[in-house]
């Protein structure tokens, strides 16, 4: 009976702290300006980005240690801040972090750190790492109420899905301003605290896709080499080279020319990128020296059923990486697209068996 | 052309809305302008689903069945047999990806990204 059970629940204590109450409950400041205990450290950062902070960025890109690209949840000091100056909030992921505080050199400001396990802020807000119930607890525990007189807090704007902003003011005490999209647009922002259309939007231009496309590479770059190494010794190096230029195409190709390939699909997308590719490689095959008239026909055929459905299901899963695609399109693709990847992809893997043995039968 | 994202799963309720002006702070994608009275829902095509508006609604006017559009997270998802709307991001955990948390049961996943 859920009314009772509920009625249950919720008397005995009559505080949120023993229970296993839902956020924002859950959050509810138990530990709060009264709570008296060690004082929480408050750490110094610069705004500046050193030769380690970016080897680290590019580490972090190439998904080298993955999840080591951590910063100590908390307060930090930028400069000298001083009980009026602004609190702005970060994920503890080393290139969100770095973002902020590089954006806001010459400034003196505090920055709370709250722990997103690592994740950037706009992934965090997705999975609701960035969000109401850490934020409120990161504000209680690291005192922020004794600290600075005010009671405003700047967020990312992409850390909005994971935060309800009504919610952290009512139990914190501090009301929420959403920065820009970028960090690198705070300073413009910070003139007038309005952010224009430009800074609320998010981009993905050219620069934006390939500083993923690494990450895609190490990714799937290793099922692209074993099938280079199978196909080198079934079908000889071209079909190797077409193995390595699928996943290449897919993982790297695929990102760069993604506004110019047609359709909003992701999956269609990579059907005609990867009909193109095919072309040169079924050029050659068809001219096989040693193969006969049918061999020769189907040796053209099999590029064009393996490589467009590699780099569509590979676009497919660039969908994640992207600043716009709904779950609800992406689950469309999938039912819509995945098992024409697999027929196509099946077909051509059963007509190059084909032709490997009627080629031994001397029939091809 | 095909279109799988022609449609999507935002509701806006404008006789709700208080002008509060939080959904144009938070959507990263223009989908709600300012108006005199209320918020103008101007390019519901737009929307990527991602929450935003409605969790910072004050006033319940948005809703929107909100999810990472990633079809690693799904794929993988249902090749483990689970829900592919558990909504969960599989990316993270110890051993090496991109979204973390505490979940054991991780494959790496691409999300990138900012």
């Amino acid at each position: 009976m859920p009314t009772t059970e509920k009625s249950h629940t919720i008397k005995p204590t009559g505080s949120c702290c023993g229970n296993a109450a839902p956020s924002p409950a859950e959050a509810c400041g138990c530990s709060g300006p009264t709570n008296k205990g060690p004082a929480p450290v408050i750490r110094q950062t610069t705004s500046e980005i050193t030769a380690k902070n970016r080897w680290d960025h590019i580490l972090a890109r190439w998904g080298v240690n993955r999840m080591g690209h951590i910063v100590t949840p908390g307060l930090y000091r930028l400069g000298n801040p001083d009980k009026d100056s602004p609190v702005f909030a970060s994920a503890n992921y080393t290139l969100s972090f770095d973002a902020l505080r590089s954006a806001l050199a010459g400034r003196d400001a505090w920055i709370l750190v709250i722990d997103t396990k690592g994740i950037n802020v706009w992934c965090a807000a997705g999975k609701g790492t960035f969000g109401t119930g850490e934020l409120i607890r990161r504000i209680a525990v690291t005192r922020l109420a004794e600290i600075v007189a005010h009671r405003k807090i700047i967020l990312p704007q992409l850390g909005a899905p994971g935060v309800c902003a009504h919610d952290v003011a009512r139990y914190s005490g501090f009301s929420v301003e959403y920065g820009p999209v970028r960090a690198a647009d705070l300073p413009a922002y910070l003139a007038t605290h309005a952010a224009t259309a430009e800074m609320r939007t998010v981009r993905f231009n050219l620069r934006d896709r390939l500083v993923l496309t690494p990450m895609e590479l190490v990714h799937f770059g290793l099922y692209g080499i074993i099938a280079a190494i199978v196909l080198y010794f079934l079908a000889g190096p071209v079909a190797a080279l077409a193995a390595i230029c699928a996943v290449l195409t897919g993982t790297v190709l695929f990102p760069a020319l993604l506004p110019v390939l047609p359709s909003r699909d992701f999956s269609l997308k990579g059907f005609v990128l990867g009909a193109i590719v095919a072309i040169p490689f079924a050029v050659v095959f068809a001219g096989s020296p040693g193969l006969s008239g049918l061999g020769r026909v189907i040796a053209a055929f099999v590029p064009f059923l393996t490589i467009p459905p590699v780099v569509a299901y590979l676009g497919l899963n660039f969908t994640g990486s992207t600043t716009f695609t709904s779950r609800t399109g992406v689950k469309k693709e999938i039912f819509r697209y995945v098992p024409a990847m697999v027929v196509l992809a099946g077909l051509g893997t059963i007509l190059g068996i084909a032709l490997g043995v009627l080629r031994l039968a001397g029939v091809a | 052309m095909a279109d799988c994202y022609a449609e999507n799963t935002l509701q806006y309720f404008p006789e709700k809305c208080i002008n509060c002006r939080r959904c144009t702070q938070v959507c990263p994608h223009r989908v709600f302008a300012e108006g005199d009275k209320r918020a103008d829902l101007v390019n519901p095509r737009a929307c990527m689903e991602c929450g935003a508006c409605a969790k910072n609604c004050p006033a319940g006017a948005i809703e929107v069945e909100s999810g990472v559009g990633c079809a690693w997270a799904m794929i993988s998802a249902a090749l483990r047999g689970k829900d592919m709307d558990s909504g969960e991001c599989t990316c993270g955990g110890p051993d090496g990806s991109c979204c973390g948390g505490e979940a054991k049961e991780e494959e790496p996943c691409s999300c990138g990204g900012k």
